[in-house]
């Protein structure tokens, strides 16, 4: 999804010609001086935000580093799952199928957004600086049979909750995280809500707790999909 | 106002550091405190467990998560114009200030930008909905800490505003008024002298806050000096809004990262803060907020452009691929939307930044060796509504 790279230089150079943000330029200078090869992609939207991509042993050391360029407004931290989801809208697709008829739907390869990315889980947080009046976006990899991150606890206290709704809802654990257990959810309930093949279930009825077994709705036929 | 001096913050520390000390003479046994999940200080169902040693209080444990709504799965099976609807609900007593940072998200990514007469409205709306917001706070921490008259007051005034936000919009709570591209409709006739007038209520009813809870004897010896945040630990813990004004950082998103769609700059206004950091402080920036909010509203009025409100946008919405973080000065504090579009109908995902979530994950913290009495300030002050923690 980088979009500087896609133009050439043959055609109209003086429209094409990509604004520079010096702030956001210099600052992606000061992190990759600051964390070396740690930083493994980047994109800058120019005038708006900038997302940095570091490996994901570097996760808390960038945020240390950002905290002490200024960046010390912690934000929010979150993850996202960029596996094409088999639930959710199309679900609705294969009921209008089933009346309207039609091929179903291919879900597609995973395709990561910004500053690129290799895994199905990715790690984002934002940090802000009030004085430079400019925020980052950092994101990490996370590797899927390994779904394991250092924590930010020890460099933002309000990382706490945020890692522990990104525990129960993706299934992350942050390593050294004083109290990772879940925050909004029953301590019994099973599955990762925010994660794409947890179904969506509002037109299916399924038990009690979480993602044990998805039921077809009475008188339905068997030939409903199931969960896992 | 007169900031308390340090000498007065460091006398309390240490009056706290030498009652604690008369507890261990007196041998008190600890006990576990449930507050709530249905106290009137909680706004909502919020559970606090605390730990207390005689009447002090050891730790203090949120409990959230009894109003989760999953909004953020919800998102992905939901229409971008479709979502308004649904987000409205976060936080119920500033609806309209809710959907303004996801249109505008929606808006970034397809680089559409409402007409001026749109952004003009939208941010009359969105200090409409701050003031509902903030005046009904203003009298529900005077409930809380035993002054019902600001109770009464707060729901008298308040409705005046609410009766504006509906006549333009046919909602009270749920305006669901914000459209990508632009507002549905424009204002109806005679509203501009209505709200003016109501505005001009509004001031009045500040003022009257001021003399009859903020200069109250009871009401300040019941939160100054109590439950102080320090800059530092509001920024670690991403404190916004008033609550980290109230601890002398001078940052507003609507003058120092104004979104473009809202019209913050074209009206001359002032931003409050506080030195002291504790349960007063708070709730004076509240107050003079609520104040500026309406002189803002009545400058905007004077200087509407007049034109459409609606840019031209497709009739069927699909987003372009792309991400996009947009965060808005809410009546809560700094709430944001960052939005994943894959080019679909729906947005692929929707991280909801809601103002307190964060403010409240403060409580350990701030509640550590206070009284119980001194945890209802507290909470009071920091000011949460419960959808927008749980979404």
């Amino acid at each position: 999804m980088s979009s500087a790279d896609t133009s050439t230089e043959t055609e109209a150079p003086e429209e094409e010609a990509p604004l520079v943000d010096e702030p956001r330029e210099a600052l992606l200078g000061q992190i990759t001086a600051a964390l070396g090869d740690a930083v493994v992609g980047s994109h800058i939207r120019p005038l708006d935000d900038l997302w940095v991509r570091v490996d994901r042993d570097a996760w808390p050391q960038a945020a240390a580093e950002l905290k002490a360029l200024g960046y010390d407004f912690f934000d929010y931290l979150s993850a996202i799952d960029w596996l094409p989801s088999p639930y959710g809208r199309d679900m609705d697709a294969q009921e209008d199928l089933a009346v309207h008829g039609g091929e179903p739907k291919d879900p597609g390869p995973l395709q990561q957004g910004y500053a690129g990315g290799d895994t199905r889980f990715q790690v984002i947080g934002r940090l802000y600086s009030i004085a430079a009046g400019m925020g980052v976006h950092l994101k990490a990899d996370i590797a899927d049979d390994d779904l394991r991150i250092g924590s930010w606890t020890p460099h933002f206290r309000g990382a706490n909750w945020h890692e522990r709704e990104c525990f129960e809802m993706f299934g992350i654990t942050f390593d050294g995280h004083p109290n990772l257990i879940k925050l909004y959810l029953p301590a019994d309930f099973q599955g990762h809500p925010l994660r794409k093949d947890f179904p969506l279930l509002s037109r299916r009825v399924r038990p009690w707790p979480g993602i044990v077994d998805v039921e077809p709705l009475p008188g339905e036929g068997d030939d409903e999909g199931e969960g896992e | 106002m007169t900031a308390i001096s340090e000498r007065d913050q460091l006398a309390y520390i240490a009056s706290q550091a030498a009652d604690a000390r008369v507890n261990v003479e007196l041998e008190t046994e600890g006990m576990t405190l449930n507050l709530g999940p249905q106290h009137p200080a909680t706004h909502g169902t919020l559970r606090i467990v605390a730990k207390l040693d005689g009447e002090e209080i050891i730790t203090a444990e949120p409990i959230p998560g009894y109003m989760h709504r999953g909004y953020e799965k919800l998102t992905e099976v939901r229409t971008y114009p479709q979502v308004t609807a649904l987000i409205n609900r976060i936080d119920w007593l500033g609806s309209f200030a809710n959907e303004v940072p996801f249109i505008l998200a929606a808006e970034k990514l397809m680089e559409v930008e409402a007409p001026p007469q749109a952004q003009h409205i939208r941010t009359i709306l969105f200090e409409l909905a701050r003031i509902a917001n903030i005046s009904l706070f203003l009298g529900d921490f005077g409930l809380q800490l035993g002054a019902m008259t600001m109770g009464f007051y707060a729901f008298r005034d308040r409705e005046h505003v609410l009766n504006q936000i509906e006549a333009a919009t046919g909602g009270r709570f749920h305006p669901n008024f914000d459209r990508i591209g632009g507002l549905k409709d424009d204002l109806p006739k005679g509203w501009i002298a209505e709200t003016k007038a109501a505005m001009a209520r509004l001031r009045a009813f500040c003022d009257e806050t001021e003399t009859l809870m903020m200069g109250n004897e009871i009401f300040q010896a019941r939160t100054r000096g109590i439950g102080i945040i320090p800059a530092d630990i509001a920024l670690s813990y991403g404190l916004s809004g008033a609550n980290l004004r109230g601890s002398g950082v001078d940052w507003d998103l609507r003058r120092d990262a104004c979104p473009p769609g809202l019209a913050y700059d074209q009206a001359d206004w002032k931003v409050w803060t506080h030195p002291d950091g504790d349960c007063y402080a708070r709730t004076w920036v509240r107050l003079q907020e609520t104040r500026e909010a309406t002189l803002i509203v009545d400058q905007l009025l004077d200087s509407l452009p007049g034109g459409p409100v609606m840019a031209k946008v497709p009739r069927i919405i699909k987003v372009p691929e792309g991400e996009a973080y947009v965060e808005t000065e809410n009546p809560l504090g700094a709430m944001g939307y960052y939005v994943v579009s894959k080019g679909d109908l729906v947005p692929f995902r929707v991280k909801i930044r809601t103002p307190s979530f964060n403010n409240i994950s403060i409580v350990p913290w701030v509640a550590r060796g206070v009284y119980v009495p001194d945890l209802i300030s507290i909470l009071g002050s920091l000011y949460f509504i419960l959808g927008d923690i749980d979404r």
